[in-house]
């Protein structure tokens, strides 16, 4: 793609162009800063992602280490969400999507054919962008996971999951009188909260959430932001966000995506306060965005 | 600040033309409203102004002696004994009882005419389950001719329709209402007995159990598969051109003519399988082939309704695509199913073209028991009714047509009310 053609993506993609930043992405653009770690919970490997023709990911290379959270960041339509939904094989329920390249997790090939997307799905819980509880009671809610996998051996052990989870989500004290009121008669944040519950109900070793806090007041975005501080002890967690503030308060890592690039990959202090690339700098510093 | 105010007198004109369009509009809609009503309740009036004679029917009371020459039967325990009795004769001579002085042929038998030719056999049955009867008399009240009671009716409501009535009939009938041993009685037959070619004696029991028998196979036929392929074209078939190809074809069966649906039954059912005519099984056969179309179209837009963020939600959880479905998306689907399925039972209901041509249409006066007795369907029955000559048919023919719009009634607000009941938000 020649830099006249990317230019005019970069304003297709709405971006209000400041000044005379070049915001152009090279063909051959590597992924500055630290992609890689020691000991890596995912490995992402020459990953592209296609809808039908259209490439929404381009060449993604970054590891995910064990019980990190890393931060997505970037422009709307960078392709954070299409990067987060291939962790857990979403993408296949999108009829149209591709994805190329290797993503393991743990040294297995999560797009192997043996694979079994249930088991994936088990191990790598996804939260929702906008909070999705299913129309059940809260407790069936919770118990939902649990109960198709098997996890639980009896009604007690299951009640004990319910209660766990719903505590390590911070609202167990405001729901335990409602268990089996319905779920969807929550508020906004506890819905999300609910659904964070749900997904930690089946103790996965990782967690992607897609903006989580999208639709919540700041007084709920802080118990979401405390819980994934607290979840992080015992997972590991992706995060897509479009505050940078909650980015620099929750992740260890942040990752910038610019037009399905992964541009950089640093830690996050370093990303807000000495950012390796000049997009990177461009975005944070809010020159587009 | 000139610049805002003509912008404001702008869209102060306009906002004038644009309140007039909407008036105007909205008395269009009234109007529209308005003229639908209007055709409900005249066909409604209609209906039922012809109709509700049909419910109450004349009956005359008499003298009658259980008489067992008379009858000519020794031994009411045996069934072949009992159809051989002259059961009709003794109302003939309770007849003559009341009215004496009639003599000659046809006076004689213009005096017999007074009542229905089935007055005999329903003595027979009181007979039957009173046996100690044999050999006495009682006062009972009988069912009259239809002519009699076309004439009676009208004669009470002050307009005579006496084209059928002989002037002794006539006067037999004022001497009998004198005497108060002529009244209208609620017309349990109507709703007890099967079809007949005497119009007293007709009732719609044979149809609506036909109706009845028919739509209960075409519901167990037609609701699973019609859910079932919803569920496999929604959620599992691979979107090609295949399905897109089945999808058209599916859309189109549901615009097919339903008499066409008739045919396609008689060559495969009946011509075919050799299955007999006139059955429930082959109905509700036609009929299945006929709703389908519809059950799985409704059962498809239940199915798209059910928002995609919970078959994330499930999928996300590591459910799969068969438990997302079963969990998830069928009891959220299941009202619209449930409702798409009501309409098509009283789409079904209200057929008859199909059914004339799989030969639901003959004559039938036993109750259908099962689903491979001979029957008919109530529309049918109606069409039957319809096309009789005798003018007690009209009115019996509007109460048919009461009672299978109460039935389509009934059902359309049992889909409105479970939708209400059972549809959840998210
Ligand atoms: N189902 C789809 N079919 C086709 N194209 C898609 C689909 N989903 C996303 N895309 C395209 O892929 C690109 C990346 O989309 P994606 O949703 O991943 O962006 P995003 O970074 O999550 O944006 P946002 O911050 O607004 O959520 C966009 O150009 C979008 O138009
Ligand atoms: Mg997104």
């Amino acid at each position: 793609m020649s830099t006249k053609n990317l230019a005019r993506a970069a304003a297709k993609a709405n971006l209000k162009v400041e000044g005379k930043q070049n915001l152009d992405v090279a063909d051959d653009q590597v992924t500055v800063g630290q992609s890689f770690t020691d000991a890596p919970k995912m490995t992402i490997r020459n990953v592209n992602v296609f809808y039908d023709d259209k490439q929404a990911i381009h060449n993604v290379n970054v590891d995910i280490a064990k019980n990190e959270v890393i931060a997505m960041i970037g422009p709307s339509g960078c392709g954070k969400s299409t990067f987060l939904r291939s962790l857990n094989r979403m993408n296949d329920t999108v009829e149209s999507c591709r994805v190329e390249g290797e993503i393991c997790m743990d040294g297995e090939d999560l797009y192997a054919p043996k694979l079994d997307v249930v088991e994936l799905r088990a191990r790598v819980g996804m939260v929702f962008q906008k909070p999705n509880p299913f129309p059940k009671s809260i407790y069936d809610n919770v118990a939902y996971g649990p109960k198709i996998h098997g996890l639980a051996d009896s009604r007690v052990d299951l009640d004990e999951i319910v209660e766990n989870s719903l505590r390590k989500a911070s609202l167990w004290d405001e729901v335990k009188e409602r268990l089996h009121q319905s779920g969807t008669g929550l508020s906004g944040g506890q819905q999300q909260r609910l659904c964070i519950a749900r997904a930690i109900a089946v103790s996965p070793e990782v967690i992607l959430m897609d903006e989580p806090c999208s639709a919540l007041d700041p007084i709920a975005t802080a118990k979401i932001e405390e819980l994934i501080e607290e979840l992080s002890e015992n997972f590991t967690i992706a995060i897509v966000t479009h505050s940078m503030q909650q980015a620099a308060r929750v992740s260890h890592r942040t990752a910038y995506f610019h037009l399905g690039r992964l541009i950089e990959v640093n830690p996050t202090e370093q990303v807000f306060t000495l950012p390796e690339h000049e997009l990177t700098e461009a975005y944070i510093t809010g020159r587009f965005g | 600040m000139s610049e805002p105010m003509t912008n404001l007198e702008k869209i102060r004109k306009s906002l004038n033309r644009r309140n007039r369009s909407e008036n105007i509009f909205r008395w269009y809609g009234r109007l529209a409203i308005l003229i639908g009503l209007a055709a409900v309740v005249v066909l409604f009036t209609d209906i039922v102004s012809k109709g509700h004679g049909a419910f109450r029917i004349t009956y005359l009371q008499l003298e009658v002696d259980y008489d067992q020459e008379l009858i000519g039967i020794d031994n009411l325990a045996d069934p072949r004994e009992l159809v051989q009795g002259n059961w009709q004769a003794i109302p003939k001579q309770a007849l003559r009882k009341q009215f004496p002085d009639v003599s000659g042929r046809t006076d004689k038998r213009s005096l017999y005419g007074l009542i229905s030719s089935g007055a005999g056999f329903d003595l027979k049955d009181r007979l039957v389950a009173n046996p100690l009867l044999l050999g006495e008399s009682e006062k009972v009240w009988m069912l009259a001719d239809d002519d009699i009671d076309t004439y009676y009716k009208s004669w009470l409501d002050g307009e005579p329709y006496a084209a059928r009535m002989t002037d002794k009939q006539i006067e037999w009938i004022a001497e009998l209402h004198d005497q108060g041993k002529i009244r209208l009685q609620f017309n349990s037959n109507l709703f007890t007995r099967g079809d007949s070619r005497e119009p007293e004696q007709a009732g719609i029991r044979g149809a609506v159990m036909g109706s009845l028998l028919t739509l209960i196979l075409t519901l167990m036929l037609s609701f699973p598969i019609g859910v079932a392929a919803a569920i496999y074209l929604e959620e599992f078939a691979p979107k090609n051109r295949w399905t897109d190809f089945i999808e058209v074809n599916i859309n189109n069966l549901a615009a097919v003519p339903s008499i066409i649906f008739g045919l396609l039954g008689l060559a495969i059912f009946i011509n075919f399988f050799h299955i007999p005519r006139s059955v429930p099984i082959v109905g509700g056969l036609v009929l299945t082939l006929m709703t389908l179309p519809t059950i799985i179209i409704t059962s498809r837009a239940a199915i798209k309704s059910v928002p995609p963020s919970i078959r994330e939600a499930a999928l996300g959880m590591g459910a799969s695509k068969y438990q997302m479905v079963l969990h998830h998306v069928l009891p959220l689907a299941l009202p619209g199913m449930l409702t798409g399925a009501i309409i098509g039972m009283a789409q079904a209901l209200g057929e008859s073209a199909p059914l004339l041509m799989i030969g639901m249409v003959a004559f039938i006066v036993d109750i259908p028991g099962g689903f491979s007795d001979p029957a008919t369907v109530l529309p049918v029955q109606i069409f039957l009714w319809a096309d009789s000559p005798e003018r007690a048919f009209i009115e019996k023919t509007s109460a048919a047509i009461m009672v299978l719009l109460s039935f389509l009634i009934v059902m359309n607000t049992s889909a409105v009310w479970l939708r209400k009941r059972l549809e959840r938000r998210w």
